[in-house]
């Protein structure tokens, strides 16, 4: 006999779900938009931005597979200040390793919802779960292709999702792009 | 071998030299065998193995070699390379072992790199094998310099210290904690690696003394990102004007920055940091550094860098760094990095430092994606048949400038702009390059 179904409360989940889904969406036009100023206010102010490196380890030892925040040094490692830093440096119109600008298309799949946290009836935060893909395009020939998973958490702030925490788990060892000047 | 002296595209005294030797294939593997197999190169350093059974995969040129700890403590660097057929016995990043077991036949090796145990060795070999001859190729010389690990495949090269000469100052400025404390320094966990389509040289010549490339870093310093707080440019304008270009023709290496001086009464060498623990850790290391008369380093505080020859490059400070561009082809170098900090820094002095690191340097640094951006676009535009016909100018500060006052063997500029360094850098190449015993 299958299960009974909470009906009300599976469509709930669906509705946060496709929300969230639609928050990394027009996240990625943002990023792929250019609109940077606007992306740099989906974020907390006290928002971690990490991007770790990954290592070839032996069977069983995972925990070093990772590098760690904060003891160790990644690739990204940022807050709202650096962040910022980034976004200004892109505006100068003088950085060169994105002037001309390169042309990037941030492909999100695979969204779901590991937990929810509520309070009075009412979310407050959720850790989510999902992949990327970025391709960048730039000058005449170069192209890169960055695939991994991201795990983010968003938190409710005055009606809005923002994101208080992203870990970008890029699936390379030595990086194969000559440069991180894409968001992720 | 490439019958062309390598002198005839290097022309020190009139400071031009050929693109030839950005892009040319050939030239490149005359490099691998010349260069490559002679010179004093970075592996690694002390930190990333400190126990017993610790080793850390690394570089020499092409050549995968290991760094290990063996179980007497000594340390080691072999070719990562299994002696039966070849394989790499070791394809790990870091970790503990025993021993290396090749994956291919299983010959396994212990952290000294002896053969202690080959498959079939009875049966196979009908126990004829003369394992002692079949061990891990080491390098014929080791030198740990204040932690950071350095070796050489040639048995001939001169001792470290005699290959850095005078030169060694530099090191010592990066090496040493920042209160003059010996060699009071290690890595921080984590080795930025990453490809670049550019010649291995961009990159070397870049930190051995280039310190007119300011156009490249226009955008960072529109932002300012620190040291010492936001908004603060990444050096300070006292330092900048009492910049110079030491180099050392005889054998290549390059500092730019400035002479070696003593600590100076009226300009604190340090940036002024809006973290307090930052702020007191430098305060008192600057006042220890007074005290105890530590040799000062060489007006560094606020950056300065150079290049051990031919490819370990350093930052001093803000950050403090070592950078090997490990050769991958005439037009690739793959690049890896390490981030240096005081043992004795208090954790949130760390996490500043870690900080500044990451966001100054490597792939995703405001300052090196420019420069990287540069390397990359020079190289491509330098390999077509007519561009390769013109020679790159390198008459920067030409002619002016002398012998150092206190350096044995190093020239110093007159100011800050001046191109000699490389030309050092390359006329010491060239020489090596024409070397054929
Ligand atoms: S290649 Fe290593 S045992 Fe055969
Ligand atoms: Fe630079």
């Amino acid at each position: 006999m299958a299960a009974a179904i909470d009906t009300g409360a599976d469509l709930e989940r669906l509705l946060l779900v496709r929300d969230i889904e639609e928050f990394f969406y027009a996240e990625a036009d943002l990023l792929d938009e250019r609109r940077f100023v606007e992306w740099l206010d989906l974020f907390t102010d006290d928002v971690q931005y990490l991007m770790p490196m990954r290592r070839n380890v032996k069977f069983g030892e995972w925990e070093r597979e990772t590098t760690k925040s904060p003891e160790e040094v990644s690739w990204f490692d940022d807050n709202k200040t650096t962040l910022t830093q980034r976004v200004n440096q892109l505006l100068t119109g003088v950085h060169w390793a994105e002037e001309p600008r390169s042309r990037v298309c941030h492909v999100v799949s695979g969204v779901r919802i590991k937990e929810v946290t509520t309070q009075n009836g009412e979310v407050t935060a959720v850790d989510t779960g999902s992949r990327f893909v970025v391709y960048r395009n730039r000058l005449e020939m170069e192209t890169d292709l960055f695939v991994g998973r991201r795990e983010d958490t968003l938190r409710r702030v005055g009606g809005q999702w923002k994101i208080a925490r992203r870990v970008i788990l890029l699936e390379q060892n030595v990086l194969l792009a000559k440069n991180l000047t894409v968001f992720f | 071998m490439i019958a062309t002296s390598m002198k005839r595209l290097v022309d020190v005294d009139s400071g031009i030299i050929s693109r030839e030797i950005f892009v040319n294939e050939e030239i490149y593997r005359q490099e691998q065998e010349r260069i490559f197999t002679r010179a004093w190169l970075f592996v690694g350093h002390e930190s990333q193995i400190a126990k017993p059974g610790d080793y850390f995969s690394s570089y020499m040129g092409e050549d995968p070699v290991v760094l290990s700890r063996d179980r007497q403590g000594q340390i080691h660097v072999f070719l990562n390379s299994c002696r039966h057929r070849g394989m790499k016995v070791c394809r790990y990043d870091e970790g503990n072992t025993p021993v290396f077991t090749c994956p291919y036949h299983g010959w396994s090796y212990g952290l000294d790199g002896s053969l202690v145990g080959v498959p079939r060795f009875k049966e196979g070999y009908y126990g004829e094998l003369d394992k002692s001859q079949w061990g891990l190729v080491e390098v014929a010389q080791l030198c740990n310099y204040k932690g950071t690990i350095w070796a050489t495949w040639d048995p001939k090269a001169p001792p470290f210290l005699e290959y850095l000469g005078d030169f060694r100052v530099f090191l010592d400025g990066t090496l040493d904690a920042f209160d003059g404390e010996d060699g009071g320094s290690e890595v921080l966990g984590g080795v930025h690696k990453w490809v670049i389509p550019t010649n291995w040289k961009f990159v070397a010549e870049n930190f051995n003394g280039d310190h007119y490339h300011h156009p490249t870093h226009i955008s960072v310093e529109a932002v300012g990102i620190g040291p010492g707080r936001t908004g603060e440019a990444r050096h300070s304008d006292v330092q900048r004007h009492r910049r110079h270009m030491t180099s050392f023709p005889e054998k290549g290496h390059g500092w730019r920055g400035g002479p070696p001086q003593s600590l100076d009464e009226e300009i604190y060498p340090f940036p002024r940091f809006e973290l307090p623990e930052a702020e007191a850790y430098f305060q008192a290391a600057y006042d220890r550094r007074k005290k105890i008369g530590a040799p000062s380093p060489p007006t560094w505080m606020f950056g300065g860098g150079g290049n051990v020859f031919p490819n370990a490059s350093f930052h001093i400070a803000f950050p403090r760094s070592i950078c090997v561009s490990h050769p991958r082809g005439p037009l690739h170098t793959e690049m890896w990095r390490w981030y240096l900090v005081d043992k004795n820094f208090p954790d949130a002095v760390k996490d500043h430092f870690r900080h500044y690191s990451m966001r100054y340097g490597g792939p995703a640094g405001m300052t090196e994606q420019d420069d990287m951006e540069n390397w990359c676009y020079a190289t491509a535009a330098s390999k077509g048949p007519i561009a390769r016909r013109y020679d790159y100018n390198y008459q920067l500060g030409l002619g002016h400038g002398g012998v150092h006052p206190r350096l044995q063997g190093a020239w110093v500029s007159d100011g800050e702009f001046s191109e000699r360094n490389a030309l050092s850098m390359y006329g010491h190449w060239a020489e090596m390059m024409d070397r054929a015993d």
